[in-house]
């Protein structure tokens, strides 16, 4: 075992679950279901990796949900086409695996459960009746992979139209738009598509009539100015109570994931800022990390803090954008100009740091683009001095305005089970009183070494989702001025065989690293083959990439799982009963934006 | 000449100012739009239309070129007839409103003895315009919009109307150039200051103004009504819109604010200031205040306006028995 490997594991060991912790509950299911019926799998994730046998999924699903301190939420779900895969030495024969996360609140821990499936039986019994949010996630695997979940209420594409031939992420379907004949749109084509779009109630099993009333199907986006982007929601309406409602979603998918395959390890990374095209470097986050899990670096502590630094400046940014446009949600017209006036300061610091203003792309694997500019302090200090008084503004110019409350408190409540249920994280999950932070809980990147507290609110309501957002950009305005006062000195790249691109400094005057820099930038580094993953708490919520390296210098499967996508999902839910107004102060208090729906 | 008598004189001077009053309210209207997006700007930490003409303000003469030579499209699965005269209805019914407001002691359209119950006449037909836009355009937006803006108007006339019977109880008479004589020493607004509150929201929410602007609400129903609409016929919705901020803030000086009465400055100047900081007052709003749920504001129409309404109108009908029981 080399150094690397030893500091990859002590990271990955103080970066999520304790060992023994994850040693309990493999024992505790072996024990349940006996030794045959789960396989481990040793990975970079850390987090136990078992695999099921398809016929025991759903028992062990339910065992892991009711046990005591339960893996309460369905954290993600996905699938990988594993018939190219070289390196499976010691797995189970699988030509697609599903894989399913859950997470425990109670342990702090996940554990990752995967089943494999033979390419000519793609089928397995759906789980959305044992997590509710399973529903849309095994519609993506069925629209992307192919893959028939029986007992699936309703199984039809997600992300791609309902025209779609084909499955995108599997991997004999090609990704280069060269690969396939030009596309062409004709009049007649047009109108099959829109057909194809029209909503049947009696497919979602809706009725067109009550008992008294004939119920008005309103078609809300993909263009509307509340859907927050390229976002649709059918709406049953009985006058203006809404009935019943059908998000409908993946209008602006681009096939990331699919990108991911393509491109070096090192050149995805662009790709990652505009997954959540508000967050900036905080995508980039999760991503190198978990490149430099696979990779075996350790990163230096003044890259970790000025990654801290740079990701909470880009929270603070996406919060203020969230808050100016919550507000506007509510009818007031003014908030957002504020709002965006503080965001060019903060964009000022950005552009001086990066270089870039919305989407630097400024995480290296090892490290950042660059170190931190001379001033960089002075301009850091001057944006953090300027916020708080604004914050108190907007708390009380509109916070305490009485028709924002009125708007907002009690508006789409909902208790932290639900949002456990529907796999809610981030401030939406706070807003309902559990301080579930992985800042906190999973501390990464040196967040352990920085004072600031979780807010949390109570009633979990549109209001406390918006005054959350409020609270956590004042904590992040804290862990800034951290940064000022004690930014480590040292190198701002690790010094390892796979950071990308190597220092300059090095590659300038070694040979060695010359001939490494031109291979990286030009073929990408060759990562070792393993499976990683990283969680990070992004503006959002809990934001996460899952790597499948085969040993190559892409990757064989980017798994990205972001928190606008359940937290959608979620909307019928809650706004059952509701009226119109109130679907828009949801929409915008739950802080989304399509692109990190959709991916 | 025997023609030209004193009469003939009287009815080409009345036929003059009608004219004059007319242009100067429909270029205030339209002028409004660009002011509005200056103080607006102002308020809100920017500049707004300053690249055309001087300060800006050629602004108008652009947008009025830009909206005449838009394509004027009527919806193919609209109903043409009142999908037309939807916005004539709206922007004809707030001009005509005007005819009863003395601007000046020698200066107004007519001097109708029931100019308020005119006026009031003139609010309630506006109601169709909204109606016949959202039926019409056949959008289920539009038509919620509709729906929104007659349950409103329903709502907020009932108390509207009584909020001036103080006035005319104090006055005795449904004449506006009486109501503004009988401010002479004391404006309305004092003693009848409860009659005013209720007056502006109703106003405010006669006009579809923020924060009533629920028929049309941007972020809920995407401009509601008139969300079908392009071209001039928009275009007279959106003037209407403006020209019933003028008439709402003309009423209230002339009924509350002693019309064009002041010291020093000639009255048509008192006026203008007047009606200008009620203007200012409908911008302001609209920069500071979010927009309450529809139901909400129908409730606070019932529950507080309206009682508010009535207990001023019985308060005022005793103090004027009290003071003189002869009347």
């Amino acid at each position: 075992m080399t150094a690397a490997d030893e500091s990859l594991i002590s990271n990955a060991g103080a970066a999520e679950t304790p060992a023994a912790s994850s040693a309990d509950v493999v024992a505790e299911l072996a024990r349940q279901f006996g030794d045959g019926a789960v396989t481990p799998q040793t990975t970079l994730t850390g987090m136990p990796v078992i695999w099921v046998p398809r016929d025991r999924l759903r028992d062990v699903l339910v065992y892991l949900r009711d046990v005591s301190r339960p893996f309460s939420m369905l954290y993600d779900l996905s699938a990988v086409d594993e018939r190219l895969r070289t390196h499976r030495r010691g797995l189970p024969p699988s030509d697609f695996t599903v894989f399913y996360q859950l997470l425990s609140v109670e342990r702090n821990a996940d554990i990752l459960l995967k089943v494999a499936l033979a390419e000519r039986d793609l089928s397995l019994p759906s789980v959305s009746d044992i997590f509710v949010n399973a529903n849309w996630y095994e519609r993506e695997v069925f629209d992307l992979f192919g893959i028939d979940f029986a007992g699936h209420p309703h199984l039809t594409r997600i992300m791609m139209p309902p025209t779609w031939h084909g499955h995108p992420l599997r991997k004999d379907y090609s990704a280069r738009a060269t690969e396939f004949d030009p596309y062409t749109l004709t009049v007649k084509g047009q109108e099959v598509e829109q057909e194809a779009l029209r909503f049947d109630p009696e497919a979602w099993g809706m009725q067109r009539q009550g008992e008294e009333t004939e119920f008005m199907f309103l078609n809300l986006g993909p263009n509307h100015p509340s859907a927050h982007g390229a976002f649709r929601i059918v709406l049953q309406l009985d006058g203006e109570e809404v009935v019943d409602c059908v998000p409908d979603i993946g209008y602006h998918h681009r096939g990331a994931e699919k990108m991911a395959e393509r491109q070096s390890w090192h050149s995805f990374i662009p790709y990652t800022d505009r997954i959540d095209y508000t967050g900036g470097v905080m995508n980039n986050l999760p991503y190198v990390m978990a490149v430099e899990k696979l990779a075996g670096i350790t990163v230096t502590d003044r890259a970790k803090t000025i990654r801290v630094m740079m990701a909470e400046m880009f929270r603070i940014n996406s919060h203020l954008l969230f808050l100016g446009t919550y507000l506007q949600d509510l009818g007031a017209m003014t908030p957002v100009f504020f709002t965006f006036t503080d965001r060019q300061k903060a964009y000022e610091v950005i552009e001086a740091i990066t270089g870039f203003r919305m989407h630097p792309a400024w995480y290296r694997i090892g490290g950042t683009a660059h170190d931190l500019p001379k001033g960089w302090d002075k301009l850091v200090q001057g944006f953090v001095d300027w916020m708080p008084k604004r914050l108190a503004e907007y708390e009380k110019a509109m916070m305490d305005n009485a028709i924002v409350r009125d708007r907002t408190k009690h508006v789409a409540a909902f208790t932290t089970q639900e949002a456990l249920d529907w796999g809610v994280t981030g401030p939406n999950l706070r807003a309902t009183g559990l301080d579930f932070d992985l800042r906190k809980k999973r501390p990464y990147s040196g967040y352990e070494n920085f004072d600031f507290e979780v807010p949390t609110a109570v009633n979990g309501d549109a209001f406390d989702r918006g005054m959350m957002r409020i609270e956590e950009m004042r904590q992040s305005v804290r862990i800034l001025q951290q940064c000022v006062d004690h930014m480590p000195a040292g190198d701002y790249k690790a010094d390892h065989p796979l950071t990308t691109p190597p220092p300059r400094e090095k590659m300038l005057q070694h040979i060695e690293t010359l001939i490494t820099h031109f291979l990286q930038v030009s073929w990408g580094p060759v990562l070792p083959a393993n499976e990683s993953l990283q969680m990070v708490e992004a503006t959002k919520g809990i934001n996460s990439y899952y790597l499948t390296s085969d040993g190559s210098t892409m990757s064989y499967r980017t798994r990205i799982r972001t928190p606008s996508f359940p937290h959608l999902q979620q909307i019928p839910a809650v706004m059952r009963g509701g009226f119109v107004p109130d679907l828009i102060a949801h929409l915008g208090s739950i802080d989304f934006v399509m692109a990190d729906v959709d991916r | 000449m025997s023609w030209w008598t004193p009469q003939v004189t009287a009815t080409l001077i009345a036929m003059i100012q009608a004219v004059v009053i007319l242009l100067a309210v429909v270029v205030s209207g339209a002028l409004l739009s660009m002011i509005e997006r200056r103080l607006l700007a102002l308020w809100q930490d920017r500049y707004g239309p300053n690249r055309v003409g001087p300060f800006g303000l050629m602004q108008i003469a652009a947008d009025m070129l830009k909206i005449f030579f838009k394509e004027d499209w009527i919806p193919p699965f609209a109903d043409r007839t009142f999908f037309v005269l939807a916005p004539a209805i709206a922007m004809a019914s707030l001009l005509l409103s005007f005819m009863v407001i003395p601007i000046t002691p020698s200066w107004g359209v007519a001097d109708l003895n029931i100019g308020i119950l005119f006026f009031f006449a003139m609010a309630g037909i506006n109601v169709y315009a909204v109606l016949f836009a959202g039926w019409a355009s056949g959008n289920k937006y539009a038509l919620l919009g509709a729906l929104r803006a007659s349950a409103q108007t329903l709502s907020y006339e009932v108390f509207m109307g009584l909020a001036l019977m103080g006035i005319v109880a104090m006055t005795g008479s449904f004449n506006m150039r009486d109501i503004v004589n009988a401010q002479e020493n004391l404006w309305f607004i004092v003693p009848q200051f409860f009659g005013f509150c209720t007056f502006v929201i109703a106003g405010i929410a006669v006009t579809h103004r923020h924060p009533f602007d629920q028929p049309e609400a941007e972020q809920e129903l995407a401009d509601g009504y008139h969300i079908e609409y392009s071209g001039m016929k928009w275009g007279m919705f959106f003037v209407g819109e403006y020209i019933g901020i003028v008439l709402i803030s003309a009423l209230l000086v002339t009924l509350f604010l002693g019309g064009w009465q002041g010291p020093l400055l000639p009255p048509i100047v008192w006026f203008l200031l007047k009606t200008a900081f009620f203007v200012i007052l409908f911008v302001l709003l609209r920069a500071a205040l979010p927009r309450p749920r529809y139901d909400k504001v129908m409730s606070f129409g019932w529950k507080v306006c309206l009682p508010l309404t009535l207990v001023n109108l019985l308060v005022t009908g005793a103090m004027i028995l009290l003071i003189d029981p002869g009347a």
